[in-house]
């Protein structure tokens, strides 16, 4: 039995959770900036900070409140330091300190990645070995689980992530950021008339590159608006996402055939794409696995999902000190 | 009354512990280290040097900016974290008005300055522990029009270094650089100005005073000069 208060702060969300026991959600209040980085066409890391720190301490009392606790409740402190943007994660992770020294609870740092994984945590155990394909706008990553609380990545992108792909097609189409809803939407009317590149399918690795696929798709996009050509909107959007998909798809296979897993679980703001969903859906029906999609309303970043992370660090006797700094380029932790 | 204070808004960092006007302690670090890093462990440090636990805190005591963006959120997160944590009274105090505090000096012009690179800087003038022009992001050029129109001694406190040649050639008669530790940031003078001042009524609303948008924004409004500013962030 844990109460967890929770902090995530990495980019454009500023969040704060009540998780108990690791898996059940008894708040778990979002502020997000979108509105305000829409502006920019993406995130400006000077006013994400800025907003971080008005909504921060207001989050706090919503969320104890929410979850009708008190600091006396409170098991531990879970908060994200890395990976992300440095002036974003000081934000909540200075928060988070403060109220573990105020109060003498303790302090548990957590990765932001492994948050993403175990909000899976959510729908049903975890049972090990599992697999998961995580993909945001800062991350795409296979990762394999062999046991609580490790994570060995298998592979990642060399470029950009997945997410960040969807944002820079999206911007070129005159998409507001995020554009990753609004391209999946457009995909499911159109068809892959443009046989975009697929990148590093077949080369043996577990790693991902999208840089490509961006030049190709802008490429022809403005290569047809030289000749006053305009092409189907929705044919271009399937298209892109088909190569995203089936890359992301592929991959996962050839790791599922090396590392036969009981789960596959998929986490990230991109797990929200009901292209890559259903794609996964149907690769999952020829392989002994279960597939577990984090819930849409925990795809994008929260902290109810480092509450689920941080249950296990905390368990297995992380903690953290006072020295705590943010580490933006943080990778798993393993305890 | 018991007081924790607190400046990180530039390179030093300084902090007091104060009960009744009694400085029971006090830190300054002037090193090339992360406030994050720093901070709370030496609050933690110097409260259990004078057997406080943090729920005896009465008021907490920050140096709101302007300075280093990054600095100053350190301090104001941990300031405003603690006062609503606590449910403790939270007082803000200019970053400068705590150089300013250094010089004891009647009827002399006190210019505090944070350097902001090129030409451009933070600074105010005090005189008699008053504003005379409030804190601004401004340049060396509007700061010497604006001290031509005094003629009161002046001493100048902080990161005067880049200015010093043009500010001697303009009143090289009358102004005065201040020597060694009174340049840095005291934490007993935090605590003093924020004594006597009123907390704040709504801590969670709390932020720096950064006294310059981001660029990204300035851009933003440059080109959209009759957008009405509004709530960028929604609860979801």
């Amino acid at each position: 039995m844990s109460i967890i208060l929770s902090f995530e702060s990495s980019a454009d969300e500023t969040s704060v959770a009540v998780v108990k026991d690791g898996n059940k959600i008894l708040s778990n209040e979002i502020a997000t900036q979108i509105k305000s980085h829409q502006r920019f066409g993406g995130i400006v890391p000077e006013v994400a900070s800025r907003h971080h720190i008005e909504r921060v301490t207001i989050l706090v009392d919503e969320a104890l409140a929410d979850a009708n606790i008190t600091y006396a409740d409170i098991d531990a402190i879970a908060v994200t330091y890395g990976p992300g943007l440095v002036g974003s994660l000081l934000i909540g992770v200075t928060a988070a300190k403060t109220i573990a020294w105020a109060h003498n609870i303790p302090l548990v740092p957590t990765s932001h990645l492994a948050g993403h994984i175990m909000a899976a945590r959510f729908v049903k155990p975890i049972e090990y070995p599992a697999l998961a394909l995580l993909v945001s706008g800062g991350h795409t990553e296979l990762v394999y689980l062999p046991r609580e609380g490790a994570f060995e990545v298998l592979g990642e992108t060399r470029d950009d992530a997945a997410g960040e792909s969807y944002d820079k097609v999206g911007r070129v189409m005159g998409i507001a950021y995020p554009a990753g809803k609004t391209i999946d939407e457009l995909a499911h009317q159109g068809k892959d008339t443009f046989n975009f590149p697929r990148a590093m399918e077949n080369d043996g690795t577990y790693e991902f590159s999208f840089s490509g696929l961006k030049s190709a798709f802008i490429n022809t996009y403005h290569n047809a608006q030289q000749r006053d050509e305009v092409l189907n909107k929705e044919n271009l959007a399937a298209s892109f996402q088909a190569a995203v998909v089936d890359v992301l798809v592929n991959k996962t296979a050839q790791a599922l055939d090396h590392y036969p897993v009981k789960q596959l679980l998929l986490g990230g703001g991109v797990a929200a794409n009901q292209g890559l969903r259903t794609a996964l859906a149907n690769l999952l029906a020829n392989y002994d696995t279960e597939f577990i999609p984090v819930p849409l309303k925990l795809a994008g970043d929260n902290a109810a999902m480092i509450g689920a992370a941080g249950e296990i660090f905390y368990r297995k006797g992380r903690r953290g000190t006072y020295d705590l700094n943010a580490d933006p380029s943080l990778e798993f932790e393993e305890y | 009354m018991k007081i924790l204070a607190m400046d990180t808004s530039n390179q030093p960092m300084a902090l007091a512990l104060v009960e009744d006007n009694r400085v029971l302690s006090e830190k300054l670090t002037n090193e090339k280290r992360n406030h994050s890093v720093q901070l709370l462990p030496m609050i933690a440090e110097m409260m259990q040097e004078v057997n406080w636990t943090p729920t005896m805190l009465n008021r907490v005591v920050v140096a709101q900016g302007p300075g280093s963006y990054t600095g100053v959120r350190i301090g104001v997160t941990t300031a405003k974290t603690l006062a609503t944590t606590l449910n403790i009274e939270l007082v803000g105090v200019s970053s400068l008005a705590v150089l300013a505090n250094n010089i004891d000096q009647v009827d002399t012009l006190v210019v505090p300055i944070f350097d902001a690179r090129n030409d451009n800087m933070y600074a105010g003038i005090y005189k008699n522990n008053a504003v005379i022009w409030p804190d601004q992001h401004t340049n060396i050029t509007k700061l010497i029009a604006n001290l031509t129109e005094f003629n009161s001694k002046i001493i100048v406190v902080g990161e005067y270094q880049n200015f010093v040649e043009q500010l001697t050639a303009s009143f090289a008669e009358r102004i005065t650089f201040a020597k060694g530790l009174a340049n840095l940031p005291k934490g007993s003078s935090v605590a003093q100005l924020g004594t006597a001042k009123a907390p704040e009524k709504w801590p969670h609303r709390f932020v720096p005073n950064y006294l310059r948008v981001s660029q990204a924004e300035a851009d933003w409004q440059a080109k959209h000069p009759n957008e009405i500013e509004k709530d960028y962030v929604e609860e979801v």
